[in-house]
Parts: structure tokens; C-alpha cells; sequence
């Protein structure tokens, strides 16, 4: 990525942005391709099945918040939108790209665009707070001053700026997730995965996490996969949006007054399968049984 | 049957891993200060333990071998004993044994906690090859480091028998490094730098693939760990001999 495109990107709240680092001709057809399609998906390990012919989309802007229990196959969908594993069959469309024969050189240019946020952070012990929101920038040969600016800007964006110079071991667990998430946002990727990025926090921290989110989706146009199996997380997300008050700070808005939220869907598995696809409310009224179990915990 | 397919793919990974390894050179970015840090722990970090191993090797085969030599009176050849047997065969052999239990195992526990605390896999989100990044400077450092580690080995080695024979079969010094001098051939010289090189490249590799293929999460690590010390040291034992048959092919049949 040229230095002006980020310096560009790096204005979150400006319009233009999106337009102007636009790779397609028009800004509507740019629209209408999803950020991410996954097409009859099917995956093995060994002989049993982990995925069974998975479809769906997820549109240039919209939160896609996926549900499931463990074992679902959620982490494995993530994975295989990066590359990391291959399907046995179907196909994966990232930006329009069918990715599912790419090498790893061609993978390397797919994954530029992609944020992955882990489910512990990943966060390379060896490598400071720094270095490791750094990362990407480092490797791709970033000037200093520019990878410096960009990290404290991440860094500001997560509210984590004091922690620039510990060690991952010295970060509390919600701490480190921030981390994590600084570091995948770094390159001003326009996907962005998060792996269950709130599970072992304290409610408020969660919380936190998922203003993360909602602020990615509301004002840096990012499409994103959310997987979780909390149902506050999904509470927040399809209920609250983010604007900026006349300030310049954030705040966080209920849906209904003057807003819709049409931009976040819900995908839940099980055992590799989807049974539910559709808005949160929806979801609320579904009677499978299953599903049922899984909003009332019981 | 099932066990024979197992070995057969993993020779294939492994004979990936080495080719993306050696790919990995020819490409930028090439992680030049990672190769540095990686000689020094594995060089100057192992140096100690390989200067005991050797002094004291060398000091045991004075102990065992200069009776016999004396009762057919032969002990003024008791350096030629000591330092053949140091740097084609001791030296070398139990350099890389020392090094597969303490760099091996330390190489393929990091790869192995990185795996299972998902680090690899943030590493190639990020946009980087772990082979790159982790598995070359390990191997390039190793293949480097090695054969010095075995001269170490080999030089200490011949001190501490000198230091035995002196001490205590009162052995004059000038005899015994005389006749270390005779006794070394220059294909010696050469076959035991030659030697390190491949068990460099025996510990590094079935350490990183052992370490990257690590799979259930901590207790994992232990099993990737162990097998690949284990696995190591035989290979390099196998690998021993038959090295050691093809520099004798090479040179021709050296003579005591
Ligand atoms: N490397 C692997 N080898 C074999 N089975 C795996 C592997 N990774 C995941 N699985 C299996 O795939 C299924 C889905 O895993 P995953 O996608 O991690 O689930 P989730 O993230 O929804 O908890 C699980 O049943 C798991 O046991
Ligand atoms: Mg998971």
C-alpha cells in the first residue's frame, strides 16, 4: 500500500476516502460485489465432515455476526476466508477474486486486505506492544516515521496508548484482544474476522470490544465477520450504531429513533451446517428448537 | 502398511519444508538480524555445555585407551588414539546429540507453542511465511554454528586428553601433540566439518517440521518436543554411518 493511500484511508471520517482508494471503476459496481461469498463450501478432516456445502455472503459494509456452539465450525470458515486451510470442494470469493486456487503468493495479496483478530490475541510473545501492532508495516518495509504514526493512531483507536512499550505477557486478557485488534486493523484493511473476540472477558470489557466493532462498521465502511456465542455481543450489535457527535467524539445510538440497522445479519451453525440466516429479530422468533436452547440458555 | 504411507507423507512434508526453506534464501525480505540472533543462541548459547562434553570426552578416551596402548607399547601414539577417534567420529556425533537435546528441543517447543497459541497462523495472516521467517534462520544458523561447535568440541576434547595423560600417566605434552599432529589427516580435517553439516540440517529441519505440525494444544507441545529430540538423535546416528561411508568412498580407506 502507497504512503497516500494511507494517509487517505487514515481520515476515518471522511467520506471521500472510500472512494477515493476504490479499485473498480465505479463506486455502485463496487457495491454490488460482496466483500466476501463463500459458494456450496465443503470441507474435511480426516473423513468426517466439518463443513457441509456452506453458502453465503457478506456485502461490502455489513457485519455478519455468527453464532454457534463450540465444535460449529465458525473458527474453520474464518480460516478458510484467509487461506489458511483449502476446501474440498465449493468455492470462496473474496472482492470478487475466487481465492479457493490460490497459492500462497497470491493468498499473501488477498490476506493485505484482511484483518484477523484471534480468539487469545495470537500476539507474538517475543515481539513488544509496539512491534506487534507494527507488524504487517515492518514487514512490508514502512518507513519508520509513518509505521510510528500509524501504530500510536491504532493504538489511540483501541485506547490502549500507555501500553505501546510492555510485553504481551505484561497485558491483561482484554488488553491483549485490544492488541490484537490494533494490529489487524494496521494497513486499513477493508475485511476484517473477529474470532470470538470477547469470550473469557468481564462484561464491560466485552463491551468495549464490541463498541470496537460497531465504530469498524459505522464509520470505516469495514465489512466484517463477527463470530461469538454470546448473545449480548449480538445484542449490541444489531441494535446500536455509531455516530459522531458535534464534538468529534463517539457515541453509541439505540436503533429506532432514526435509524434502521439494515447493515448486520446473523448466520448461526451447527455442526458445520447453517440453520439460521437472517436479522437478529428474526432470529428471536425462529422455532427451531436448537436455536431456541441457544438465545434463553436453556 | 499404514504406518509405512505415515512415514512416506511425512517425508514428503519434510522434503517441502526443506525446499521452501532453501526458497526462502533466494527471496526477499532474507531476515538477516533474525539468522544473527539465531547463531548466537544457538552457537555462543551452546558453547559451554559443548566445551564440558568434549574436554571430558577426550579425557575419558585417554583413561579407557592408554592402558591397553601402554601393554603393547604403543602409548606414545596415545594422542593419534584420542584425536582420530575425536574428530571423525566423537566429536561430531556427540556435538549434534548435545545440540538436537538442547537447540532442537528448544526450536521445535517455540514453533510448537506458537502453533497451538495461534501465532503461526496470525503470522500468515499478517502476510508472512513462517517457513521464511522462522524455519531458514534456524536452519542457516544451525547449519553454521554446528560444525564450529564440533571444532570446539574436537579442540577441548584433545586438551583434556592431553591434561589426562599427563596428570595421570604422566605423559610427556610435546609426545602427545606429536603425535596427535601425525595422526590427523587433512581428509580427517574435512570429513569432520563435513559431518556437522548434515546433522545440521537433520536437527533443524525434523525439529521446525515437528514444531510447526504440533497439534492439541500444550500437551502437544510435549509430544512434538520429545519425538523431535528423539527423532533427531537417531537420525543423526543413521546418518552417522552412512556419511561416514561415503567420505571413505570419497578420500579412500584411511589407515590408523
Ligand atoms: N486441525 C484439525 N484437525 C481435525 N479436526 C479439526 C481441526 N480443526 C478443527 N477440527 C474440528 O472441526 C470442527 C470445527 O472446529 P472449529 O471451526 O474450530 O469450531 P468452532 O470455532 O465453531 O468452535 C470441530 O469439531 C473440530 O474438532
Ligand atoms: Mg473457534
Amino acid at each position: 500500500m502507497s504512503p497516500e493511500e494511507l494517509e487517505i484511508q487514515s481520515e476515518p471520517l471522511n467520506p471521500d476516502a472510500e472512494e477515493i482508494s476504490l479499485e473498480t471503476p465505479t463506486d455502485d459496481l463496487h457495491r454490488v460485489v460482496p466483500a466476501i461469498e463463500f459458494r456450496e463450501v465443503e470441507l474435511f478432516f480426516d473423513d468426517r465432515i466439518i463443513l457441509d456445502k456452506i453458502s453465503f455472503t457478506v456485502r461490502r459494509g455489513e457485519t455478519k455476526v455468527v453464532l454457534g456452539g463450540s465444535g460449529g465450525g465458525k473458527s474453520t470458515i474464518i480460516k478458510l476466508i484467509l487461506g489458511l486451510l483449502k476446501p474440498d470442494s465449493g468455492q470462496i470469493f473474496i472482492d470478487g477474486e475466487d481465492i479457493t486456487e490460490f497459492d500462497e503468493i497470491d493468498l499473501m495479496r488477498i490476506r493485505r486486505k484482511i484483518g484477523m483478530v484471534f480468539q487469545e490475541g495470537a500476539l507474538f510473545d517475543s515481539l513488544s506492544v509496539y512491534e506487534n501492532v507494527a507488524y504487517r508495516l515492518h514487514e512490508e518495509g514502512v518507513p519508520e516515521e509513518e509505521v510510528e504514526h500509524e501504530v500510536k493512531r491504532m493504538l489511540r483507536f483501541v485506547n490502549l496508548e500507555d501500553a505501546i512499550d510492555k510485553m504481551p505477557v505484561e497485558l491483561s486478557g482484554g488488553m491483549r484482544r485490544r492488541v490484537g485488534i490494533a494490529r489487524a486493523l494496521i494497513g486499513n484493511p477493508s475485511i476484517i474476522l473477529f474470532d470470538e473476540p470477547t469470550a473469557g472477558l468481564d462484561p464491560p470489557t466485552a463491551r468495549t470490544i464490541c463498541e470496537l466493532a460497531i465504530k469498524l462498521r459505522d464509520l470505516e465502511d469495514a465489512s466484517s465477520i463477527f463470530v461469538t456465542h454470546e448473545m449480548n455481543n449480538l445484542e449490541y450489535l444489531s441494535s446500536e450504531y455509531a455516530v459522531i457527535d458535534e464534538h468529534g467524539d463517539v457515541q453509541f445510538e439505540q436503533e429506532g429513533e432514526k435509524l434502521c440497522l439494515i447493515n448486520t445479519e446473523v448466520l448461526m451453525l451447527r455442526n458445520g451446517e447453517i440453520i439460521f440466516s437472517g436479522k437478529e429479530d428474526e432470529l428471536k422468533c425462529a422455532p427451531d428448537p436448537y436455536i431456541m436452547k441457544f438465545i434463553r440458555g436453556k | 502398511m499404514n504406518l509405512l504411507k505415515k512415514f512416506i507423507l511425512e517425508l514428503q512434508e519434510i522434503s517441502f519444508l526443506v525446499w521452501r526453506a532453501l526458497i526462502g534464501l533466494r527471496k526477499k525480505p532474507r531476515y538477516l538480524p533474525e539468522i544473527i540472533r539465531q547463531m548466537d543462541l544457538i552457537g555462543v548459547g551452546s558453547l559451554a555445555i559443548i566445551i564440558l562434553t568434549g574436554f571430558f570426552t577426550g579425557g575419558v578416551l585417554i583413561l579407557q585407551t592408554y592402558p591397553t596402548l601402554a601393554y603393547y607399547g604403543g602409548q606414545s601414539e596415545a594422542g593419534r588414539a584420542v584425536a582420530t577417534s575425536l574428530i571423525r567420529e566423537l566429536g561430531p556425533v556427540l556435538t549434534a546429540l548435545m545440540v538436537a537435546g538442547r537447540v532442537g528441543s528448544a526450536i521445535s517447543a517455540e514453533l510448537g507453542s506458537m502453533v497451538v497459541s495461534q501465532q503461526i497462523d496470525a503470522m500468515r495472516a499478517l502476510g508472512t511465511s513462517p517457513t521464511r521467517k522462522l524455519v531458514t534462520p534456524r536452519i542457516i544458523a544451525l547449519i553454521t554454528m554446528l560444525p564450529l561447535l564440533t571444532v570446539a568440541a574436537d579442540v577441548f576434547g584433545i586438551i583434556g586428553g592431553g591434561i589426562v595423560a599427563k596428570q595421570i600417566f604422566g605423559l610427556d605434552n610435546s609426545l602427545y601433540l606429536t603425535s596427535v599432529r601425525n595422526g590427523v589427516t587433512i581428509q580427517d580435517l574435512i570429513g569432520g566439518v563435513i559431518k556437522p553439516i548434515f546433522f545440521a540440517l537433520i536437527i533443524g529441519v525434523i525439529a521446525c517440521h515437528k514444531g510447526l505440525k504440533t497439534e492439541g494444544g500444550t500437551v502437544g507441545v510435549g509430544k512434538s518436543t520429545t519425538s523431535a529430540v528423539v527423532l533427531a538423535s537417531i537420525y543423526v546416528i543413521i546418518a552417522d554411518f552412512f556419511v561416514s561411508k561415503l567420505l571413505t568412498v570419497i578420500f579412500g580407506t584411511s589407515t590408523l
